[in-house]
């Protein structure tokens, strides 16, 4: 899932303070998934927002609503009453779907309340990971599953560093070593063999380096 | 216009009932004093209570909210207490970010038959909620 983290709210309010009626939009997807920006977040955020307006006197009327999936027209529809209404979106989506929402209302200022931080995962009640950088080829056959581009804090594709103390990263003591991750798992697997191979340098461009990517599907395009 | 001196703060206590329930019902039987300013909620846990609880209570008018738990290690529900008190530390943060006080927002710990420490507890907290003056949050609305 895509995992984001509240903006704090004096920031909130130094982006918002321009602005009276003010539409907080929860997302029901991902970020409902790690308590950011679902249901239970917009209403302590919309409340957190009311507060800090009665006690600075900034006039905020809050609104609040929770569409399905902001990064998809066909829920944002749901969403065209409260947002009409209102001077300024606060959306609690992820950054695409802040953008999707922006997209479609051209004459309404929209503004991202999260800050989108990874793809990842719950590793433990309250902890999320990051495990996919999204490099557009996918390198994780090679290495039992465990993605040494986004969880070698070096992204070396042909580890370990030297560095990492019993199981812990060099870098980042709180994280495993990806790489020990890598041998554990081939291991586990019968598939040491593969570490043998020394892998070339990977091909960036179909990551941010190319550009803004899209994917078309000729066959499903109309 | 309100005199903010004489102005009596509302105080809401969240109150589990295995422990700081008890001990309020017990401080009532045995005719302790302790101010009248204090509305109580009966909670199955202290470990119920969210975030929003707190904010809620706040946006809605009080000057201050008590969270009353069990000892740390002898909650009915093992750690429910626990839970708790890190809620309240995420909302004292939340508080303080939005310009409110975070000590308008307090967990204490109680057992059944503290009575006494119950009373005092209150006591505590409309001192220091009376000192802070009024969270000026009374009616609020939509609009902030
Ligand atoms: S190799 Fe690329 S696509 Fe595969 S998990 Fe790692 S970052 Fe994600
Ligand atoms: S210690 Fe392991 S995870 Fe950290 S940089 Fe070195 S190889 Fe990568």
């Amino acid at each position: 899932m895509i995992v984001a983290e509240r903006k704090s709210i004096p920031e909130l309010v130094e982006i918002l303070k321009a602005h009276k009626k003010i539409l907080v939009l929860g997302c029901g997807t991902c970020v409902t998934v790690c308590l950011a920006g679902g249901e239970r977040e917009v209403s302590i955020i919309s409340s957190a927002l009311r507060i800090a307006s009665k006690v600075q006197g900034l006039g905020f009327e809050i609104d609040e609503f929770v569409i399905e999936r902001q990064c998809d027209n066909i829920f944002i529809e749901q969403a065209a009453e409260a947002i009409q209404k209102c001077d300024a979106v606060l959306s609690l989506g992820c950054g695409a779907g802040v953008q999707a929402i922006a997209e479609r209302y051209p004459q309404k200022p929209v503004y991202a309340g999260l800050n989108t931080a990874f793809l990842g995962i719950l590793e433990e009640r309250g902890v999320w990971a990051e495990k996919c950088a999204a490099c557009g080829s996918c390198v994780l056959d090679k290495y039992g599953g465990i993605c040494p581009v986004t969880r070698c804090a070096k992204h070396m594709l042909n580890g370990p560093c030297g560095g990492s103390r019993e199981d812990r990263c060099e870098v980042r003591p709180d994280r495993p070593c990806a790489w020990q991750l890598i041998y554990t798992r081939l291991k586990g697997i019968g598939q040491l063999d593969r570490l043998k191979q020394i892998e070339s340098p990977k091909n960036w461009r179909s990551s941010l380096s190319g550009g803004p990517r899209v994917i078309i599907r000729e066959d499903h395009r109309i | 216009m309100m005199n903010i001196e004489n102005t009596e703060p509302t105080i809401v206590a969240f109150c589990c009932h295995y422990c700081a329930y008890a001990a309020a019902d017990l401080a009532g039987s045995s005719r302790l004093q302790y101010p009248p300013n204090v509305r109580i909620i009966r909670t199955p846990c202290t470990g119920r209570l969210e975030v929003d609880f707190f904010m809620k209570a706040f946006e809605n008018g009080a000057d201050g909210v008590l969270v009353a738990g069990c000892e740390e290690g002898s909650c009915h529900f093992k750690e429910g207490n626990l839970l708790a008190k890190r809620r309240v530390n995420y909302t004292r943060k939340l508080l303080s970010e939005a310009g409110l006080e975070a000590e308008r927002l307090r967990m204490v710990n109680i057992g059944a038959a503290d009575a006494q420490k119950f009373a005092e507890h209150v006591r505590e907290m409309v001192e220091t909620v009376r000192k802070l003056g009024p969270a000026r949050l009374k009616k609020a609305t939509n609009q902030g």
